[in-house]
Order: C-alpha cells, then sequence, then structure tokens
C-alpha cells in the first residue's frame, strides 16, 4: 500500500503542476480608451499558450540583409544591429507581444499579431535607422513652460485623472484624494494634467514617468495644445526602455534641442572595450572628417552639457556629459557599468552609423478570420478524433481501456502543460501534431494490455501476468519510443519554425505518454488489484 | 472480451514476392508521375507568392487565370481552395524572374493587380498571403533532405546499437521504401508539397519505424526463445503475435488522422493525406518489406540467428517445424521451446 501511496503522491504533484502551469493568469493592464483618449484599467487574461500567427491572422516577416548591390562582410553584426532597430521600432505598430528575433545568424524573423497592413509593416522595418546626437534642455526650458501647458491642456477640457496613482505633485496636497474634494478643488488650484505626471531626474532636462502612465503621458504631449506650448527650439523624446528607479519602473522622457549636433551619417565605427587604465566600460567611436570638424565645434561650446543619443527617436540610455572638446575620436564612458552595456550603445551607434537595408526573403500575411477558422476546424476533428480513440479502447479493452482512457486526460494534460512551460507557440500543424500524438499514445498502453492478455493466455495467474504484462512491454516501448524522438530531435534541429514546433509537440508527447500510459495507468492497476483481491477475471 | 486476429497464423513472408510487385508499381506509377508532372512545391520551396482569397461572388478560374496572364504572370495556378468561393492563386518566381528578391515583391504586386482587375477591388477578402524569395527555398529544399538522410543514419546506429546490424540496416530498408511510397503517393495525388509535408514524411519515417521495432523486439525475443524454430517461422510467429496491437494501434491512429482528413479544414489536408497514407505503408513496410529483407540479408551474410535463412528463396520455404494448430491448451499455437 505504501508503494501506491509513494505513486499517487508523485501524479498528484504532476497533476497540481501541470494545472498550475495551465491556469490563465489576470494580469492589469493600462490600456487607452479609444472613446475618451484616457486611460484606464483592464485586467487582461495572459493565456499560458499563445496562439501562432496562422491561428491568430498578422505578418510574419524573414528579413535579410541585402548583398545585392555588394556583400556585406559580416552579415551576422549586420542583422544584430538591424535586430537592435526594428525593436525600438516595433512600438509603432501597437500588437501585443511583437516577436522580434535572430534566426540562424544572418536572418531576422518579425512577427506581427493582428497587423493588417503589409505595406505600413514592411515600410516601418525596412526604414534606414537614423541616429542623432542632441543636447538636452540645459536651460530648462521646458520645464519653465511647464505651467503653460497645464494650463492649455486644462482649458482645452482635460482634467487630471481621477484615479490616477499619487504623484510627487498631488502627494503634496495631503490627503485630498477623495474624488468629491477634488471635484471641488479642480478647477481651481488642481495638480498639472502633465506636470503632476512628471518627475525631475537627475540632469537637466530629463523627466521620469511612471511605466504604466508612459502612454497617457504620450497621448498627452502629442496633441496640438500641447505642442503648441513647448518652446521653440526644444522637442520631447522618449528613452527607448523602461528603467527602473528605487524598485520602480519608471519610462524616462527627454526634453532636447531639436537640432541635432551630429546624425550617424557622420560616425566611420564604434567599439566597445574595458579601458585598461580606470577599468571602465567606454564605446570608442569615430567619426569622418566632415563629421569630426562639425563635433569638435559643438562640443566646445557645450562643455558640460548632457549629449542624448536618439536612434530612430527613441533615446538610448542616459545622456553622457561633454567632458571637452572632441574631434575625430571619442568616447562615451559608461563608469562601472558591465561591458556588456557597452556593447549595446556600440551597436546602436553602428545601427545608425551604416544604414543596413533589408530585404523581405519570406512574407506571410494571414487574416484573423482564417485563423479562427483553422482554430475551430482543428478543435473538433482533434475532438472527434478522442471521442473515436475513446470508443476504440473502451470498446475493445473494457475496463482497463476506461483506465486507459483516464490516463488518455491526463496525457493531454502533462503534454500541455509541457508545451505552456516551453513558452510554445500553438500553429496549425502544432494543433494537428498534437491530435495525431493521441492516436499515437495508446500504442504504449495497447502493447501492455496485449501482454498482459498473451500472459493470462500462458495460464499465469491475474496478478503474475499484469506483472509481466508491463516488464515483457518495456523493451518493444522504449525502443520504438527513444527512435521516434531520435527523429524529432533532428526535425528539431534541421527544422525551421512550423516544423520544429512539430518536432517540440513529438517529443513532449513521447514523453507525457511514457508517464501517463505506463506509470499511471501500472498505478491504477494496483489500486484496483490491491481493492479487489478476491478478482480473477481481468476485464481486459 | 474482444480479440481481433488473436492466436492467428498466416503465413506473411510467402506474400512477399506479390508484396514487393505491388509495391514497385505503386513506385514506379508514381515515378512516371513524378517524372510528367514534377513535384508541385509549394512556394517555400520555390519562391514567389501565394494569395487565398474569398471572393464575393463566384469567379470563373479561367477570367482570374486570364487576368494573370494579362499582367504576365503566366502559368500561375489557381484553383477553388475548400468552399465554392474560396480560391487559391499561386505564382511561382519562374524561369522569367531569376532577379532576385525584387522579382518576389514584383510578383506579389502583379497578382495583387490581377485580381482587382478580374473582380474589381473590394470585391474580394485576402485570407492568406505569402511570398517566398527563391533563396529561402533553395535552403529548404537541401535542409528537408538532409533532415530525412540524417534520421537514417541516427536510426540505424541506435537500431545497430540495440538489435545487430542486420535488423538496422532491414528497418531502415523498410523505412526508406516508405518514404519513397509516399513521395510517390504525393505525386500520384499531386499533393503540394509544403513544409508541413515534410514534416509529415518524417513523421511517417518515425512512425514506421516505431512499427517495425514493435515486431523486431518480438523476433529478438522469439530468437530466444524457440531455440529450434527457423528464422522463416520466427518471422511469421512474431508478425502474427503482435498483430493484434498492429490492428488496435493503427486503428487509433487512422481515426485520428481520417478525422483530420476529413474535419480539419483544406490547409492541413495535405499533411492529414500524407499521415493516412504513411500509416498504411509503415503497416505494410513493417510486415511485407521489413522481414523478409531481413531474411534476405541473413542469406548474404549470415549472423548468429541466420538460421534457416541460408536455404531463403533457393526453394519453395518449407518449415520444418509447422506452428501447431490453435488447441485449447494454454499455450496453443507456440511451439516448444527448448527445454
Amino acid at each position: 500500500m505504501g508503494k501506491i501511496r509513494q505513486r499517487l503522491i508523485f501524479i498528484g504533484v504532476l497533476i497540481v503542476g501541470s494545472i498550475i502551469a495551465l491556469v490563465p493568469r489576470n494580469v492589469t493592464r493600462r490600456v487607452e480608451d479609444r472613446a475618451t483618449g484616457r486611460m484606464r484599467d483592464t485586467t487582461v487574461r495572459v493565456v499560458p499558450i499563445n496562439l501562432g500567427l496562422d491561428l491568430q491572422g498578422g505578418i510574419h516577416l524573414a528579413l535579410e540583409v541585402d548583398q545585392s548591390k555588394g556583400p556585406v562582410p559580416d552579415c551576422a553584426d549586420a542583422i544584430q544591429r538591424a535586430e537592435r532597430i526594428v525593436r525600438t521600432r516595433v512600438d509603432e505598430f501597437g500588437t501585443t507581444e511583437p516577436v522580434v528575433q535572430i534566426q540562424g545568424r544572418c536572418r531576422l524573423i518579425v512577427e506581427l499579431a493582428g497587423e493588417k497592413d503589409p505595406a505600413r509593416a514592411r515600410g516601418v522595418i525596412q526604414r534606414t535607422a537614423f541616429l542623432e546626437f542632441r543636447i538636452t534642455d540645459m536651460k530648462g526650458a521646458f520645464k519653465d513652460a511647464l505651467p503653460g501647458i497645464d494650463a492649455a491642456l486644462r482649458k482645452a477640457g482635460v482634467k487630471s485623472r481621477s484615479n490616477a496613482a499619487p504623484s510627487a505633485v498631488s502627494q503634496l496636497f495631503g490627503g485630498d484624494t477623495t474624488k468629491a474634494a477634488r471635484d471641488s478643488a479642480a478647477e481651481a488650484n488642481a495638480p498639472g494634467v502633465l506636470s503632476a505626471l512628471l518627475f525631475q531626474g537627475q540632469l537637466p532636462g530629463e523627466y521620469l514617468v511612471h511605466e504604466e502612465q508612459w502612454p497617457l503621458v504620450d497621448s498627452l504631449i502629442t496633441r496640438p495644445e500641447v505642442t503648441a506650448a513647448i518652446p521653440r527650439g526644444i522637442e520631447l523624446r522618449w528613452g527607448a526602455q523602461s528603467e527602473s528607479r528605487s524598485a520602480q519602473p519608471y519610462r524616462a522622457l527627454y526634453a532636447v534641442e531639436s537640432r541635432p549636433i551630429i546624425t550617424g551619417e557622420e560616425l566611420v565605427k564604434a567599439v566597445a572595450r574595458r579601458d585598461q587604465v580606470t577599468n571602465q566600460s567606454i564605446v570608442a567611436f569615430q567619426l569622418s572628417h566632415r563629421g569630426a570638424r562639425k563635433f569638435s565645434d559643438e562640443t566646445a561650446r557645450h562643455i558640460n552639457d548632457f549629449m542624448a543619443i536618439i536612434l530612430d527617436g527613441r533615446v538610448q540610455g542616459q545622456p553622457p556629459v561633454i567632458r571637452g572638446q572632441i574631434g575625430a575620436n571619442g568616447q562615451i564612458e559608461l563608469g562601472s557599468k558591465p561591458l556588456q552595456e557597452a556593447s549595446d550603445l556600440a551597436l546602436v551607434l553602428r545601427a545608425g552609423a551604416l544604414p543596413a537595408p533589408l530585404t523581405i526573403v519570406d512574407e506571410r500575411q494571414i487574416s484573423a478570420t482564417l485563423g479562427a477558422d483553422s482554430v475551430h476546424d482543428g478543435i473538433r476533428a482533434g475532438v472527434v478524433g478522442i471521442v473515436l480513440v475513446i470508443l476504440i479502447m473502451i470498446g475493445y479493452y473494457r475496463m482497463s481501456g476506461a483506465l486507459a482512457v483516464a490516463a488518455l486526460t491526463l496525457y493531454c494534460l502533462f503534454t500541455i502543460a509541457g508545451l505552456a512551460m516551453f513558452g510554445f507557440t500553438l500553429t496549425l500543424p502544432g494543433l494537428a501534431g498534437f491530435v495525431l500524438s493521441i492516436g499515437i499514445a495508446v500504442d504504449a498502453n495497447v502493447l501492455i494490455f496485449e501482454r498482459i492478455r498473451e500472459e493470462l493466455v500462458h495460464g499465469k495467474s491475474l496478478r503474475i501476468a499484469v506483472d509481466d504484462g508491463f516488464l515483457h512491454a518495456m523493451n518493444a516501448i522504449v525502443d520504438s519510443n527513444v527512435s521516434t524522438v531520435l527523429t524529432a530531435l533532428i526535425l528539431y534541429a534541421v527544422g525551421t519554425g512550423p516544423v520544429q514546433g512539430f518536432a517540440i509537440t513529438l517529443i513532449i508527447g513521447i514523453a507525457a505518454s511514457m508517464i501517463s500510459a505506463i506509470f499511471v495507468v501500472k498505478t491504477m492497476f494496483l489500486i484496483w488489484l490491491h481493492r479487489r483481491p478476491d478478482m480473477v477475471t481481468l476485464s481486459i | 472480451m474482444i480479440r481481433l486476429f488473436s492466436n492467428a497464423n498466416y503465413d506473411f513472408i510467402k506474400w512477399r514476392r506479390f508484396a514487393f510487385s505491388l509495391t514497385g508499381a505503386i513506385m514506379l506509377v508514381g515515378l512516371v508521375f513524378l517524372l510528367i508532372r514534377g513535384i508541385n512545391y509549394s512556394i517555400e520551396f520555390t519562391g514567389g507568392t501565394s494569395v487565398q482569397f474569398e471572393a464575393a461572388h463566384k469567379v470563373e478560374t479561367g477570367q482570374i487565370r486570364a487576368a494573370l496572364d494579362q499582367v504576365g504572370l503566366k502559368g500561375a495556378d489557381v484553383y477553388n481552395f475548400g468552399s465554392d468561393t474560396s480560391y487559391m492563386v499561386r505564382a511561382r518566381l519562374g524561369s522569367q524572374a531569376s532577379e532576385g528578391d525584387a522579382g518576389t515583391q514584383a510578383v506579389a504586386d502583379s497578382v495583387a493587380r490581377a485580381l482587382d482587375r478580374s473582380m474589381g477591388p473590394g470585391q474580394y477578402k485576402l485570407a492568406q498571403r505569402q511570398s517566398v524569395g527563391p533563396k529561402v527555398g533553395r535552403e529548404l529544399q537541401g535542409k528537408a533532405l538532409m533532415a530525412i538522410l540524417f534520421s537514417f543514419v541516427v536510426t540505424l546506429i541506435y537500431l545497430a546499437f540495440r538489435f545487430e546490424w542486420r535488423f538496422g540496416l532491414a528497418a531502415t530498408i523498410a523505412t526508406a521504401h516508405d518514404v519513397v511510397a509516399t513521395i510517390a503517393f504525393i505525386s500520384v495525388m499531386h499533393l503540394e508539397v509544403s513544409l508541413v509535408v515534410v514534416g509529415a514524411v518524417l513523421t511517417v519515417v518515425g512512425y514506421s519505424l516505431n512499427d517495425t521495432i514493435i515486431i523486431f523486439d518480438r523476433v529478438r525475443e522469439n530468437l530466444r526463445k524457440y531455440r529450434r524454430q527457423n528464422l522463416y517461422e520466427i518471422l511469421n510467429l512474431s508478425i502474427n503475435e503482435t498483430l493484434p496491437r498492429s490492428v488496435l494501434t493503427h486503428g487509433t491512429t487512422i481515426a485520428t488522422t481520417l478525422s483530420l482528413l476529413l474535419l480539419a479544414g483544406e490547409v492541413i489536408r495535405p499533411f492529414a493525406w500524407v499521415m493516412s497514407f504513411g500509416i498504411f505503408t509503415g503497416t505494410f513496410s513493417s510486415i511485407y518489406i521489413a522481414a523478409p529483407v531481413l531474411l534476405w540479408i541473413e542469406k548474404r551474410w549470415p549472423g548468429e540467428d541466420a538460421r534457416g535463412a541460408r536455404t531463403f528463396g533457393s526453394r519453395a520455404p518449407a518449415p520444418q517445424f509447422a506452428p501447431a494448430t490453435p488447441t485449447s491448451s494454454p499455450s496453443p499455437r507456440t511451439p516448444q521451446p527448448t527445454r
């Protein structure tokens, strides 16, 4: 009995683990309300298995570096730069969870679920990268203009959000957070619509915005009233990534001069290295003759000012300070930050320096309706297939067949959980592979049951026949499954995209069927025999 | 208790010549089709553009084809895809478009123009569109072939390790037979060979091997158990003993592939066809190809277990120990083990 208990505990742990892996989680996200242009909280279900583009609809692009106008010596480097560029741009699509990944050495995959316009997707992705250096708003012109901007927004009828998280300015008004109190006070001395959302950053022209509020702020600063009120010669640029300050995610907003002091065209090269003397990470860069002349003039005028490095309109990293006049060769010091960060920055500089044109080698566009149809048909076929398998198994093996079917439900649970743990994206071939695997999953049980029948025919007693049946079937089960796994591994290694998904489904399916068909069914038999010690004929 | 084919005692090996001729004929027909029509590669392999769309009304495919000809896409395929108003247009990057990726884009634009012209813009709804450059396709072809060959080598090594090289070779030949037969089937049916279909062929490889191994495992066991039987009898015995399992497993697998074939929609249909045929040929080859080939190998290069294989084929097989007819005794048909 102790043995049975151990087995049951093991199975229980597996089931609980699988269910935990599969439970959809509720995540609160802020989304823009299209009707009012305001932000509101919505709860999004995060489902463990994402649907692939063929089931969801969207655009898939495979890009390579254009080599038609002469070979590109290091395509791996070129594609890394391209990835960097495309990553900063995919936000423009507003799709949930865009995929940007390097495949193999020299190919870039971009997947945009839900995007419908391939021309737009191509345009955004193939656009040449634009790198520029701009001085931040050293005189605080934007800060001085903030009250005016707030007033303009208030005049335009934009109220500060009632459900705002307490921010720097609103906290000054003490406990005044109830709606009634705010409404009465609102018109007179409400916190500034925009200024309440901004925190002064560490350097001139840097402001921080709560990560969750940046879409709201972005919608505010692009309003015509606001752009009109921003002082001439100043523009606002977002930081590329969210950063963590005092354990909270923030997005940096920079007020920068609208005139770039230099653009990426003048940049010849940029490399990351560690300084031998000071042991800090640095990015050394070299400028063209023309660029060097311009840069030395500008840097001489802006000593001790901060210079934002802007790629495709996004500020990359924190703007470094200009220490002195810089000519053709300069370096950006990153202090004690890891070399990785310097490499990233060097990549950014090179990305802007050499516009590597990308050609599209594979483009796929799938409409959402086709995707929905595929899901519907696939599930229908799956259900019918499973029902047929259940009928065959129970019809032929009776009670034992019913046990195998019960194990089959665990097989489905384990497989789907396994796929979820791999962060698997479900595609149509993957779905077909899963349905097929259900038919094959019962094979181990069929082998075992046939063995038990044979042992019974040979005149063995019930318990011994069951034990021997499991034992003798093992050889065939192991050999046949190992060879299938080997084939699947080769598929995975050699194949791409959908074929790899298929191979993973196959491998996880085999692992799950080994557990469910052998271990789980054996446990069920043990319990069965334990409960009915007087049983003389097996329903098999 | 339902029992199918238990205590079966068929002489499967006897039918080997018939089986060889049958499968040879299928392959020959496939080869003829292959030579005449070639393989219907999807644009994933050839490069080009495929567009699947839903038209507002029924359109003559000839009308669309004429419009395609007008924009200079000679030889583009147009066919119904699933329902009456659903169509697929496929323009491969043919000989006329050797200029590379720019050609792909031009083809995609031409298709769009032809559709606008034949039906009017807005009269059709795009369901799926794919454009592939020629380079990717070549790469994929190479990869698919490599995957199949590589999987053969690996399984040969694995089986040589677990069984013996003669078993491994026989299983690999049977599996190679399945690949050839499946390709013949694909060319006769004129199925579109996409990446997913290649995946299906590879699954067939795994499935067929799986099935062969189940029988060979029984052969290995019976060779140890029945010392006085010759290989011919042991092979037959093993196939008969595993017959109930074969029927059941192939039954459940066929049930799932048929439901995929009939219910899972047009996109997955080529995959389901290949799998259905693959299960059939995999089962066939495990019995009628793998076992006789093993006998033949043992005859050419006799190993430890080459009992009676040396005389195999030189005369009519007259088993010395005919398997006993089933009786009601506990161990009815199995010949007596040696002491």
